[in-house]
Order: structure tokens, then sequence, then C-alpha cells
């Protein structure tokens, strides 16, 4: 929590934890944009090869991107009962279930360069790189360089939100937060969510159809 | 620091005017020390702070252009090869674009003015605030070192395909470039969340001051476009390093994407440019007419609707790049908007000198100049937002002559008022009007023998970008040239009359323009927390039927 020098500006704390809670809001807005310039992309191309896409997608590993649905999916639940166990004073078990939160983010990510490593295999990488030859299109090599922006830059925010985890964690551990004064726990693990959200908006697209 | 010793130099003068007893010292005597400066969280503080290195990018880009417009003196070489020149106006464009127009007015002013007319102590959040200077540093220095080690030669621009193959430095000036806009998103998040949050009571939806509306208006495009800048950096940077081809048509990709990825922020991002001085100027006229604006609505609202509409407009770049009739004519249409929505804002300003009691000052003079240049610039950009026009106008001068219009005689005039307006406000000092007077008619007469010749070149078909030229564009390149000097010497008197004004100007007094607005409630330089207490603003910042001293006995009560 900020110390109180710098919060001169609140009439009381809760003011200062539902200014953090709405810049926190905004932010996020401004991180959904970063993504929505791909979602554009991946948009235009999809409208340019409507047929190969669809082959590309029907061809892609869809074991890997549903288990890490789920992954994450159960992630977004560990990390929402933290903040209430925080609120009911149960820090021991708030410190688990973050833990639990950033363990799944690494199962997320192991299971991503698992994924990855088959792309490598069968030769569906980005751009001039493309050479599966059971996909010798331009569309799926359009599908696939977007594939690849579109999960590498949601690889880099799931490892940021694992940073932003364990530093909770960490803080938690140090019981700096309590049932009354948690706002920046707060504001972490609406990161945690724009992460999980972001994959499930990713995983129907590059995945199902 | 040089700032603080000029600053702090009349403190050891010791003209006493502080010596009334429990009067809380001036943010700038709070604490001394480089490392008092260099750690503040106080807005103020890090408003000049970054009002130094604003400067200094000016001055910087302000280079670039001189050396442009030599160069361009004859229709051959005149001093430097055409890769120099490519390099030369890219660095130009980047400079002015990202490290003096986006920040100068809302990191400077903005980050000064708006908690004091919100009446709160600080921005929402301060340690926010000196990051996201130490950041916009760190971008700087990312693209000032690309540019040493040789800098790019794509244009500010950086359009694809020919970005991904230029053998310049390309990456470490993008890379700079996306550092400034995390910057520039840090800010608008911080400006966003103080104006919903740190109202002082009374201060309702109504009663804002109108310079801190536009710089919520703003606020919402920085941290709404600016991640889509990014992202487009971003990828080609990736490109040009990699080679993924993300824009590439060999591999089936389309070129005109980055287009629309990069209008698609960096339209907005004019208005980014523009709102704030808008906002400028709408302090400047009520306070020099003494008289409310003849409507607070209207430019309260026509910025709101600036700054959605501009999100909507980014397709006019392009009606040469392949977008069908349909689209573009949807385009122009709604680019036309902001027309009507900055029109509105004309005629307010206007209508609220009328029967009001004039007194003529800098600021009003600057106020005069940006009234003719930006609404020259304004009518040119409805001519380029035709499609049949600007068929005939794209990528020549005329499109230079148009933005620098908008974006120098209007942002850069705003800034120059801003600079004269709040220059009591932030240093407690006054300049001299005599030469402010003399500068403010140069910048106005150099701006417009600058420019005014560029539309005629572009009209006769002068690209632009070019290294060389027919002879017959000679005469109007060499007006340009000498504009352009005698608009960078009335910068330099009007920036130097108030560095002499910092130690040798006359004490200005808490008000000396007489406003309402309610910055001006404090002492001029204010103390660190900016009011003697909360104040209590049940009442509008424009309300000249009340003296300064009703004001102040309202906005705190014994």
């Amino acid at each position: 929590m900020p110390a109180p020098s710098h919060a001169e500006q609140y009439s009381g704390y809760p003011r200062l934890a539902e200014t953090l809670r709405f810049g926190m809001w905004i932010f996020l807005a401004s991180e959904t944009l970063l993504f929505a310039g791909l979602f554009a992309l991946y948009a235009s191309y999809r409208a340019m090869f409507r047929a190969d896409f669809t082959q590309a997608i029907q061809h892609n590993t869809l074991a890997y991107g549903t288990v890490n649905m789920y992954v994450l999916l159960t992630s977004s639940f560990t990390v929402a009962l933290s903040l209430a166990t925080l609120r009911r004073n149960r820090p021991r078990v708030t410190l688990a279930l973050l833990l639990a939160t950033a363990a799944l983010g690494g199962v997320f990510l192991v299971v991503k360069a698992l994924e990855y490593a088959e792309h490598v295999r069968n030769g569906a990488l980005p751009g001039p790189f493309y050479h599966w030859q059971a996909l010798p299109t331009f569309g799926a090599n359009r599908f696939f360089t977007m594939y690849w922006l579109m999960t590498g830059l949601h690889a880099l925010h799931v490892m940021a939100g694992v940073v932003v985890v364990l530093w909770l964690a960490r803080r938690t551990h140090r019981r700096r937060y309590t049932a009354a004064r948690h706002a920046t726990f707060e504001m972490g693990t609406l990161y945690w969510h724009l992460v999980d959200v972001m994959w499930l908006f990713l995983w129907p697209i590059l995945y199902l159809a | 620091m040089t700032m603080s010793e000029v600053i702090a130099a009349p403190e050891r003068g010791g003209d006493g005017a502080a010596a009334t007893g429990d009067v809380p010292p001036d943010y700038l005597r709070a604490a001394s020390g480089v490392r008092s400066w260099l750690t503040t969280t106080d807005h103020k503080r890090i408003a000049l702070m970054f009002y130094v290195v604003v400067l200094v990018m000016f001055m910087v880009g302000g280079l670039f252009a001189l050396a442009l417009r030599v160069e361009l003196l004859t229709p051959r070489r005149t001093v430097m090869d055409a890769m120099t020149y490519n390099r030369m106006f890219t660095l130009h464009g980047v400079t002015m674009v990202w490290m003096f127009l986006i920040p100068a007015i809302p990191a400077v002013f903005g980050n000064f003015i708006l908690p004091m007319q919100l009446g709160a102590k600080d921005l929402a959040f301060p340690r926010l605030n000196l990051a996201s200077f130490y950041v916009y540093v760190s971008g700087l220095l990312i693209t000032l070192g690309g540019m040493l080690a040789g800098g790019t030669d794509t244009g500010w621009t950086f359009y694809t395909p020919y970005s991904d193959s230029s053998p310049t430095r390309l990456l470490p000036v993008v890379s700079g470039v996306f550092v400034l806009g995390i910057s520039t998103i840090m800010t608008g998040i911080n400006f966003i969340a103080t104006t919903h949050m740190l109202r002082a009571p009374g201060i309702t939806w109504r009663r804002i001051p109108l310079f801190t509306w536009t710089i919520y208006g703003t606020s919402i495009i920085m941290v709404l476009a600016t991640p889509v800048l990014g992202l487009a950096l971003a990828l080609v940077g990736v490109d040009h390093v990699l080679h993924l081809g993300i824009f590439d048509p060999a591999v089936g990709g389309d070129p005109v994407l980055f287009q629309h990825l990069f209008w698609f922020y960096s339209h907005p991002a004019v208005y980014i440019m523009i709102l704030p001085a808008m906002g400028v100027i709408s302090e400047v006229v009520p306070t020099f007419a003494q008289r409310r604006p003849s409507s607070y609505m209207a430019i309260a609202m026509s910025t709101l609707g600036i700054a959605l509409v501009g999100f909507l407009t980014w397709g006019h770049h392009m009606f040469v790049a392949g977008i069908s009739e349909l689209d573009a004519g949807i385009f122009g249409a709604l680019s036309m908007f902001v027309a009507v929505f900055s029109a509105l804002k004309v005629f307010t300003w206007v209508a609220t000198l009328y029967k009001g009691r004039i007194r003529l000052g800098t600021p009003l003079l600057y106020f005069f100049g940006f009234l003719f240049l930006f609404v020259f610039g304004g009518m040119t950009g409805v001519a380029v937002a035709t499609q049949s026009l600007d068929i005939h106008w794209h990528d020549t001068y005329f499109v230079v002559a148009h933005f620098h219009f908008v974006m120098v005689g209007g942002s850069v005039t705003a800034f120059l008022a801003a600079a004269h307006y709040w220059f009591p406000k932030m240093f407690g000092r006054r300049y001299s009007e005599r030469v402010g007077a003399l500068s403010a008619t140069a910048v106005f007469l150099g701006f417009v023998l600058t420019f005014f010749p560029q539309f005629l070149l572009g009209n006769m078909g002068m690209p632009r970008r070019y290294y060389s030229y027919p002879e017959r564009f000679q005469w109007l390149h060499v007006l340009s040239t000498g504009g352009a000097f005698l608009l960078a010497g009335a910068i330099v008197l009007a920036l130097g009359n108030l560095l002499v004004s910092l130690r040798w100007g006359p004490k200005a007094g808490s008000n000396p323009w007489g406003s309402r607005s309610f910055e001006w409630l404090s002492a001029s330089p204010p103390p660190k927390n900016n009011f003697p207490a909360v104040p209590v603003l049940d009442f509008s910042p424009y309300d000249y039927t009340q003296s300064e001293e009703e004001a102040h006995a309202r906005a705190f009560p014994r």
C-alpha cells in the first residue's frame, strides 16, 4: 500500500482504494486495445482467406489449446478465491491459492511450449519460415503468423501475470494485506483476470472455428 | 539541475515576500537539492522537469527543421546528401511528434494545472507520475541513441514494406517511440483517475475548468489509442529484424493493414496535440475578456465530441491506398464532424470576446494568431478530407502545410500562450509584455512566411519529402526557408524573455490576470499542497460577477 505521505490528497483509505481500482480498470482498457490491434489484423486476414483459415484451424493443435483453456479457467477460480479468503481474513489459505494460481500459470506456459515445439516440427512457423507441406497455402501462412503473434503476446502477459501473482504471494506471506486494506492485491488479481479472459477469446478463434 | 539553481536564486536574494509568518513555503522552496527534485512526487515539480526536457527536444526538432529548410534552398544538393536528408526529415518528425508535441501541453501544463483546477493536492498517483517522467526520458534516450547510431530514413510514419527492408537503424527508433508511448499511457491514466476521483467538494462535471476538460478528453485518446501504436511499431520492429513478413505480400500479407493500425493511433494523436491547445485558449479568452465563456457546455461537449469522433477518421489518410469509395466517403464525412466541433469552439471563443472587457496581453495575442492559423489549417483540413481534392493534394506540400498550420500554428502557438499565461502561476514573476508582444507578432509572421508558400507549392505539384525539385519552385522554397529562420528566432526570443524573467521579472502577485479559474485561488507560486485548505468550489470558474475576494471567501469559508 502507498505510504501515507503519498496519499495526502485522499480523504481516507476507502477513497484511495476506489481510485486505485478505477485506475486499474483504465489500464486494463488500454491493454485490451493492445490486443485489439492483433484481433483486427486477424479479422482482416481471415476475411481475405476464409477457406484457408478454416482449414488451418482444423489442423491446429486443439488438445493443447483446450487443456490450457481449462488450466486458465481454474487459475481464474483460484485467484478469485484468494481475494475472497483474504477478505475473510484467512491469509494462509490466500497464500496457498495464490501459489496455486502461479503454478497453473506455469503449467499453461509448459503446455504452450510443448505445443510450440509441435508447430516447429510441422513447419508451421510465421511468414517466410512457414513450410508445412500439409497446408501449403497463403492463408495458412497468414493464420500461423497471426497465431504466433497473438499467442506470443498472450504468453508474455501470462509471464507478467505470474510475476504479479508471486509478488502478491510474497506480500501476503509478510502479512502486508488485511481484510480492510488490500487495494493493490485486488489490482493484481484484476490483472490476472485480463490474462485468463484474453485466452477465452483466443481459444475459439485459433482452435474452434 | 540548472533549473533548480535558476529558480532557487531569488530565494537567496531574500526578497522577504513570504515573511508573513505561517505562510507555507512555495513548492520551489519546500525542499532543496538535486535529490529533492529527482525523487519528487509533487506534480508541480514533475511538470517543471518535463518542461525542461520538452523544451530541449523542441530545440532539437527545430534544428532538424532548419537543416531541412537550408537543404531545400536550392533545387539540388545544398549542404547534405539525399540519404542524410531522408534521415533528417524522419528525425524531425519523430522528435517533434513524440518528444515534443504529444507531451508538450499535457505533461507540462496539464501536470501542473489540472490538479489545481480540481482543487486537489496532487494527482491521483504521484509516484506513477514521477515514473512516467523517467520512462519518457528513457524512451527519449533510446530514440536519440538510435539517431546517433545513424537514424532511420522511413519518415515518422514507418510505412511497410519499405521499413522492413530499410538498411538504416529502425529498431532503436521504434523501440524508443514504444517506450515513449508507455509514458503517455501512464500520464493519461493518472489524469483520468484524478478528474474522476479527486475533485474538491463542489466541483461537479459542469464546473470543471475547460482546460481540465480538454486534458481529460486528451487522456481518453492517450489511453485507448497509444497501445495500438505500440503494437504497430512493435510489429514493424520485429519484422525489420526477424523478417516475419507480417505485412509482406510475398507471403500473403497486406501492407495497407499497417497503415490502418498506424493511423488508428496517429490520427487521434493529432487530437492529443490540438485538444490541450484548445484548452489553453479556453482559459486565456475568458480571463482576458473578463467574461464567462459564451457557452461553457459547447466547449466542454465539443471536446468530448472530438475525442470520440477522432477515433473514426483514420481512413482519410488512405484515400489513395486502395480503400473503397464508400469507405473513403464515410471516413471523409466523419472527418468533417471534427470541423463542426472545432467550429463550435472557435465561434464560442469569438463570442466570448464580444462585449467583454478585453485587456490586451501576450497570451491574448497568441490567441489571435492561433485563431487565424487554426481556422486556416482546419478549413484546409476539410478540403483534404474531400476525396476528389485529396487525390490532387495527397503526398504534396499542401498536406505538409495543412498539418503544420494545425500543429505548429495551433499547438505551438497555444503552447507559447500557456507558457506566458501560466508563467506567473508557476514562478511568481512577470515577463516583459513588450518583448512578449514583439515575439508573439514575430512568431505569427514567421509562421505564415514559412508555411503559406508550402500550400502554393503543394498545389503546384511539389511532393513532400523530395530532396530535389524543378527550378520554378525555388522562390517559394526560399521564402519558406526565410520564414523558418524568422520563426525560430521569434521562438528563441519568446523563450529567452521567459528565461530572463525567471530571475529578473517583477513579482507577480497571486493572480495578475484577475482570472476566476480555480488554479488562481492559491498563491503564485503555490505551496507544496497547492491550497491552504481543501477548497469548497461550488461556483463556476468563470463567474466574473463575483469579485476575487468573494470567490476567495466562498472557497475557503472560515
